[in-house]
């Protein structure tokens, strides 16, 4: 790249060799995962870290996909869609009248949800897993929505204000005029607009509703009822020392994320830098 | 007159809808955010393992032991390290992988690519694989020690060296975060203002020294502000790669706090640590943010 033309520059040099030092760094741990996974236990152990797997050996992803992998995987995607359905309309609801309308407690509510941006959640993980206890809903999925939807909502909102800001007000006003309510024009007109924020929201969110460990690991205990990322520490104690067994069900959990990445990239970026911007 | 019942008729009914609009998301902010902000400092008044119904009331009992208790400073002590490791090694790294991309252009999509791999990956999974990846008996690291002639090497089981290596493992995961984050800021400066320095006589160097830095400066600030705040309270990764371990030489704030309240069953002390936690972040945010922003007047 920036050593390609002829005659190189020392400092072209240099650039090209940190380029590619940057590579490797990015790309042995994952490298060595990918590897991991295509060998025998004890491959790993005799063979040594980088020799290459003998032959293709998909018997630790046979081996996964035949057990209780699937229970997290419907798990993590039933909290992931509720949560979403959820988070995306109370944040829509909230952004409208936020973006749209001149009421007194507009700056001083939004200023109450942009700053719940910076609260780190363990601050409110005790209250919460006593409160779950309280409620009777310890050790179920359904524990986990309300954090999640709670935690996912100021940016969203965040990011839908600024979205419905931009959008151009004559629509909305021509339906006023020809007598469509307030409710109305968010329904028939508003959220229809604001599709591309949405979209947003749905791919960064989704990202961090997939990956959110913390309160998965406090609020829920049994198997049956643990999502994805905790999958990766109950296959350790079933596979101990195991290693291409557990570098597995870590492959296989940030499969989606490879997916998300290939399909959903700008949005993706889109989404962490206004997570970022907050200020 | 009429106008203005009108109008007033008007603004009541846009409070009135702005009302109805916004409670979903106010109810579920107050439900999850802030009542379990105040329950934390309630709680911190009590000893209490729980779950029991003997939670005795002990005034600021917790706190006090709190002030003195060492493991909970040295904590806070790693999180300052971390934090500060993190803006010296992660901002100026993420700062020159945007300068290079932003110079190549179109040309660098594929480094971009594979310069944002490890942002894919969540702080569990990070977690899990390099717990592998440094293994005395079968990482790579231990690999690559012996291959020259060393011996195996087990960097998270030695406390002197724990700390750094998991300082080492989030700038890993963070760096490309922050690349493109500056990436965002670079592509927000004004379009010809390259050339035109170029065109101008100078040097690529100078040019980065002398213009862009100094217009990237809010960017830089923010992401400082960022990190501090994430490096604060940080958990999921050291969780579960050494669990502050060993002899809590990586123990954080976080982590400190999740051990007293679901290994030792102490709920009360460990509230008592959460807001803590809470008012240390809340106070070195702010006085950042005002320090910072100082400056540019």
């Amino acid at each position: 790249m920036a050593g390609a033309k002829k005659g190189f520059k020392p400092s072209q040099i240099i650039v090209a060799v940190l380029v590619v030092f940057w590579f490797l760094v990015c790309l042995v741990p994952f490298f060595f995962m990918l590897m991991c996974t295509l060998k025998e236990q004890f491959e790993l152990l005799t063979n040594g870290v980088f020799s290459l797997p003998e032959r293709l050996y998909l018997n630790n992803y046979v081996e996964i996909f035949t057990g209780t992998i699937w229970r997290y995987l419907a798990n993590s995607a039933i909290v992931l869609v509720v949560t979403l359905v959820i988070l995306l309309m109370f944040s829509a609801f909230a952004a409208y009248p936020l973006s749209r309308w001149k009421f007194r407690m507009n700056k001083p509510v939004y200023s109450l949800i942009i700053a719940c941006m910076s609260v780190p959640i363990h601050v409110t993980l005790l209250p919460i897993f006593m409160m779950t206890v309280n409620l009777g809903m310890y050790d179920s999925i359904w524990a986990l929505i309300g954090p999640y939807v709670a935690f996912n909502l100021p940016i969203s909102v965040f990011i839908l204000t600024t979205f419905m800001a931009g959008v151009p007000k004559d629509m909305e006003e021509a339906a006023e005029i020809d007598g469509c309510g307030k409710y109305g024009i968010f329904w028939r007109i508003m959220l229809p607009l604001a599709k591309p924020g949405l979209a947003t929201l749905v791919i960064y969110d989704g990202v961090n509703i997939w990956n959110e460990f913390s309160f998965a690991l406090t609020l829920t205990q049994t198997a049956a009822n643990r999502t994805l990322p905790l999958a990766v520490q109950e296959f350790q104690g079933q596979y101990t020392m195991n290693i291409p067994m557990i570098m597995t069900v870590l492959f296989i959990s940030i499969l989606p994320m490879i997916v998300v990445f290939i399909f959903g990239q700008d949005k993706l970026i889109k989404g962490m830098m206004a997570g970022a911007v907050k200020g | 007159m009429k106008s203005i019942t009108m109008s007033q008729r008007r603004r009541r009914e846009t409070a009135i809808a702005a009302t109805v609009f916004l409670a979903p998301a106010l109810l579920v902010i107050a439900i999850f955010v802030l009542y379990p902000i105040v329950q934390s400092f309630v709680t911190s008044g009590y000893e209490w393992n729980g779950y029991s119904s003997n939670k005795v009331f002990i005034g600021l009992g917790n706190w006090v032991e709190l002030m003195k208790d060492k493991t909970f400073w040295y904590a806070f002590r790693n999180n300052l390290v971390v934090m500060v490791l993190s803006i010296v090694i992660q901002m100026p790294i993420g700062l020159a992988l945007a300068t290079f991309l932003d110079r190549v252009g179109k040309k660098g999509n594929i480094c971009k690519v594979i310069w944002f791999i490890p942002m894919l990956m969540s702080s569990v999974a990070i977690g899990y694989l390099f717990r592998y990846a440094l293994d005395a008996n079968t990482g790579f690291v231990s690999a690559i020690s012996q291959l020259f002639g060393g011996g195996k090497v087990d960097l998270l089981g030695n406390p002197d060296t724990v700390l750094y290596t998991v300082i080492i493992i989030i700038a890993w995961q963070f760096i490309p975060f922050y690349m493109v984050y500056y990436m965002a800021g670079y592509s927000s400066l004004p379009m010809d203002i390259h050339e035109a320095a170029l065109v101008d006589g100078a040097t690529e160097s100078q040019y980065f020294w002398r213009i862009s830095l100094p217009l990237l400066k809010p960017s830089i600030k923010s992401a400082i502000v960022l990190s501090m705040v994430g490096s604060l309270k940080y958990f999921d990764l050291v969780y579960v790669m050494t669990s502050g371990g060993p002899s809590h030489a990586s123990e954080l704030m976080a982590t400190y706090m999740y051990t007293n309240a679901f290994s030792s069953y102490r709920m009360g002390y460990a509230s008592a640590i959460a807001a803590g936690m809470f008012i240390l972040i809340s106070v070195i945010a702010i006085v950042t943010m005002r320090l910072l922003n100082r400056k540019e007047d």
